[in-house]
């Protein structure tokens, strides 16, 4: 199978690149990137006016599977990344049962073999259950094939434990990720406190539960040799938290996620659950300063916390509703919106923050086009605008607050390991 | 007439409207007095009561209200009902939808639970307590007690004492009194309330005697006993002897100053017995005028539904969204 991609304004972090070129792929490997390359192919793309990216990659995804196979699957949620543009996302262990070992890795590996149309990387949990009490298999999830621990949906509550945890997968060069939140802090909080919780009469969720951690991971990864990343970071203490971190030279990163940074709390009125997410989405001051966070490279990645849930979960009283929304397939409009249209990000930049910086941290031989590669490439249309329509989405579940919601940005193909699997708005 | 299929807060009733609601109110209350006044305006209605929090009062206040109207009122006995098998609050409310109730009360324990109601059914919806949200008719029969005695609230001075931040009253009444032109200090001990309400356009202030100075309207709220739990202040002799409004306390506020509560109140620890039974207090005056106030609600709002098809295109327009999202719990 040869793809011949013409015309398209090639954005590749990893060689800095941002210029009009081809690129033909052949056996599912990068062979050439060059202006006019004339070639046969099997299919041939006028990419004239799109950008041309390394796939997508996504750090931070629930696919429910094992457990809650009627939020999401491995299938159906790795056909909602394709739509997306992702080529690779990493599944958070909060499953039933939780991915605690290593036969439940074999399990995810062997169900995304056979039904994912994208790279399915699992991580798994911290400890044995996400229980917080002891370590879970974390070696024997390494020799099978986890990208990460992490205990996301919760937090380890135990510091000395975390530490043993962070210093355990620094031997096996693991990523921590980490879900900040103090839950003696939270309180039944379900949105951010602040004047629009005031107004509402709902139970807030300070910025405190968030930073307190923030502060202590930071301070417990020092000298462990431990890559600790902060998963979606949420308010304006936090990201200065980071930087100062990064000042001091310490090896951490953080991620975002679009919906912090596209919406305040003031989206919260009107008490549609679908606007129940963790953390919360936060004040204008704080995504304010998520935005310069962005610019000045304090966050690293774009995540999507791409967390399914069934609409009976979310059309019921917002104390009751889970918290979560999805997000694969509107990550990218939306960054696009927000932070290109905004001159936030340069569309490298962008492309770097979904991909190259994702790769990084994983420490996977992704986010590049250059010759060689594995052919994992995104094919986009920044210029295309339109309304997002939850009916539309490939995802099982629909709980998003951006229906009907104004962005500029789709993706038009994705290319995994030189497979097309989403051809020009079709998913394979 | 109102122009609204629902009432569920006085964060989104505009000035005009509370103020239509207290003249409506006005009649209403004549009917109580009067058996031979009651109009039965409500006829063929019905009305049903969900009360998922227990408050034998305020059911007992809009069961009155309606029956004094002519409409049918029932209760949905929520402990022994379905509800208590797990049905949900949407299926609860489709439910009786489809049995054509017009108007729904609801009392709730979650913020939002009566806008949830609202968005899913045909029926009015009536919130009578939601969290620590809005309680609408309280504030409204508050709202009434205060004009009929002081005419106006312009510049008024009133002073709102106790757990305030467990208090959908309060904060029902900030709105409302704030929208009126009234003044309005929250006082109580600083765990009890929140800085935050100055954002509604309430003062804060964590010293009671000044709270009370000069006041108008002195308004007591309940200790919330069943949410002490977290120890938010140590005891209740402490809470008395710091916080507990007794004849020394009250004359810091003028001399014509009311005295009221939403009841039912904790005597001797949030009022002294002297005060409650005292000449400033019109406690026992607020409970006729809930019904007058929960009348005249289920009045207006029986008027609007009976010809108001600007009510009627918006659901319309409301229901095909949630008739879609109702569809898709089958699909997938
Ligand atoms: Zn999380
Ligand atoms: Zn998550």
């Amino acid at each position: 199978m040869k793809i011949l991609i013409q015309n398209g304004r090639i954005l590749d972090p990893s060689s800095k690149t941002d210029g009009i070129k081809d690129i033909l792929v052949e056996n599912g490997i990068i062979a050439a990137v060059e202006e006019n390359i004339s070639a046969s192919a099997d299919q041939i793309i006028d990419a004239k006016g799109y950008w041309v990216a390394p796939g997508l990659i996504d750090v931070h995804v629930h696919l429910r599977e094992p457990g809650y196979e009627y939020k999401e699957t491995i299938k159906t949620g790795s056909r909602a990344a394709a739509k997306g543009g992702f080529t690779t996302i990493c599944c958070m262990p909060n499953t039933n049962p939780v991915v605690d070992n290593e036969i439940l890795v074999e399990y995810i590996k062997m169900k995304a073999e056979r039904e994912a149309i994208v790279n399915v990387l699992p991580i798994g949990s911290i400890t044995k259950g996400q229980k917080g009490e002891e370590l879970a298999n974390i070696g024997k999830m390494a020799e099978a094939g986890i990208c990460a621990i992490s205990e996301d949906g919760k937090t380890v509550m135990n510091a000395g434990l975390l530490k043993k945890a962070m210093k355990y997968a620094s031997m096996f060069n693991l990523p921590v990720l980490s879900h900040c939140e103090d839950i003696t802090l939270v309180g039944g909080g379900v949105m951010n406190a602040g004047e629009m919780s005031e107004r509402l009469g709902m139970k807030g969720i300070g910025a405190d539960a968030e930073e307190v951690i923030v502060a202590r991971d930071i301070i417990l990864a020092r000298n462990t040799g431990v890559k600790l990343h902060i998963c979606h970071i949420s308010t304006a203490g936090s990201v200065q938290l980071v930087r100062e971190a990064k000042l001091r030279g310490e090896y951490v990163s953080a991620e975002v996620c679009p919906h912090h940074f596209s919406l305040t709390d003031e989206a919260v009125e009107g008490y549609d659950a679908n606007t129940k997410m963790n953390p919360p989405l936060r004040s204008a001051k704080d995504v304010k300063s998520l935005k310069e966070g962005l610019k000045d490279h304090t966050i690293d990645i774009i995540a999507t916390d791409h967390a399914p849930h069934h609409i009976d979960e979310k059309n019921c009283e917002y104390d009751r509703a889970a918290f979560g929304i999805v997000g694969l397939e509107t990550a990218l409009p939306l960054s696009i919106t927000h932070l290109v249209e905004e001159n936030i990000l340069t569309p490298l930049e962008l492309i770097e923050k979904m991909s190259t910086n994702p790769a990084k941290l994983l420490g996977i031989d992704k986010g590049s086009l250059q010759v060689g590669k594995t052919a994992d490439i995104t094919i986009i249309d920044p210029d295309e605008t339109y309304e997002i329509d939850v009916n539309s989405f490939a995802s099982k579940s629909k709980n998003s607050p951006f229906h009907g919601y104004r962005v500029k940005g789709k993706v038009k193909y994705t290319i995994v390991g030189g497979k097309m699997v989403f051809n020009n708005g079709e998913l394979i | 007439m109102l122009k609204r299929k629902d009432i569920l807060g006085i964060r989104d009733l505009t000035a005009e409207e509370i103020l239509g609601i207290l003249e409506t109110a006005r009649e209403m209350k004549e009917k109580i007095e009067n058996k031979k006044a009651r109009e039965k305006s409500l006829k063929n209605f019905s009305i049903v009561t969900l009360f998922y929090e227990n408050s034998t009062r305020t059911k007992m206040s809009f069961a009155l209200a309606g029956e004094y109207l002519g409409a049918d009122v029932s209760d949905l006995g929520v402990a022994t009902s379905s509800v208590n098998k797990g049905e949900s609050l949407v299926d609860t409310g489709i439910t009786l939808d489809q049995m054509g109730i017009d108007i729904m009360v609801i009392r709730h324990s979650m913020s939002g639970a009566a806008n949830v109601l609202a968005r899913n059914v045909k029926a009015s919806v009536i919130n009578a307590g939601d969290g620590v949200n809005e309680h609408p008719t309280q504030a409204l029969l508050d709202l009434y007690t205060i004009y009929e005695k002081k005419k106006s609230f312009k510049d008024l001075k009133v002073a709102i004492i106790g757990d305030i931040i467990h208090s959908r009253v309060a904060r029902s009444n900030v709105f409302g009194l704030t929208k009126l032109g009234a003044n309005v200090v929250v006082g109580g001990p600083s765990t009890l309330i929140s800085k935050n309400m100055e954002y509604l356009g309430a003062k804060v202030t964590m010293d009671i005697k000044e709270a009370l100075k000069d006041a108008d309207i002195v308004m007591g709220l309940r200790i919330q006993m069943e949410r002490q739990k977290g120890g938010l202040f140590p005891d209740l002799r402490e809470y008395r002897d710091l916080f507990g409004i007794n004849e020394e306390m009250m004359k810091y506020a003028k001399l014509d100053a009311l005295l009221m509560h939403p009841g039912p109140v904790n005597r001797g620890i949030e009022l002294s017995t002297e005060i409650i039974d005292g000449s400033q207090s019109v406690i026992n005056e607020q409970v006729k005028n809930g019904v007058a106030v929960r009348m005249a609600l289920l009045h207006l709002l029986a008027e609007g539904r009976k010809n108001n098809e600007d009510i009627d295109s918006k659901w319309t327009h409301t229901r095909s969204f949630i008739q879609n999202r109702w569809d898709q719990r089958y699909i997938g």
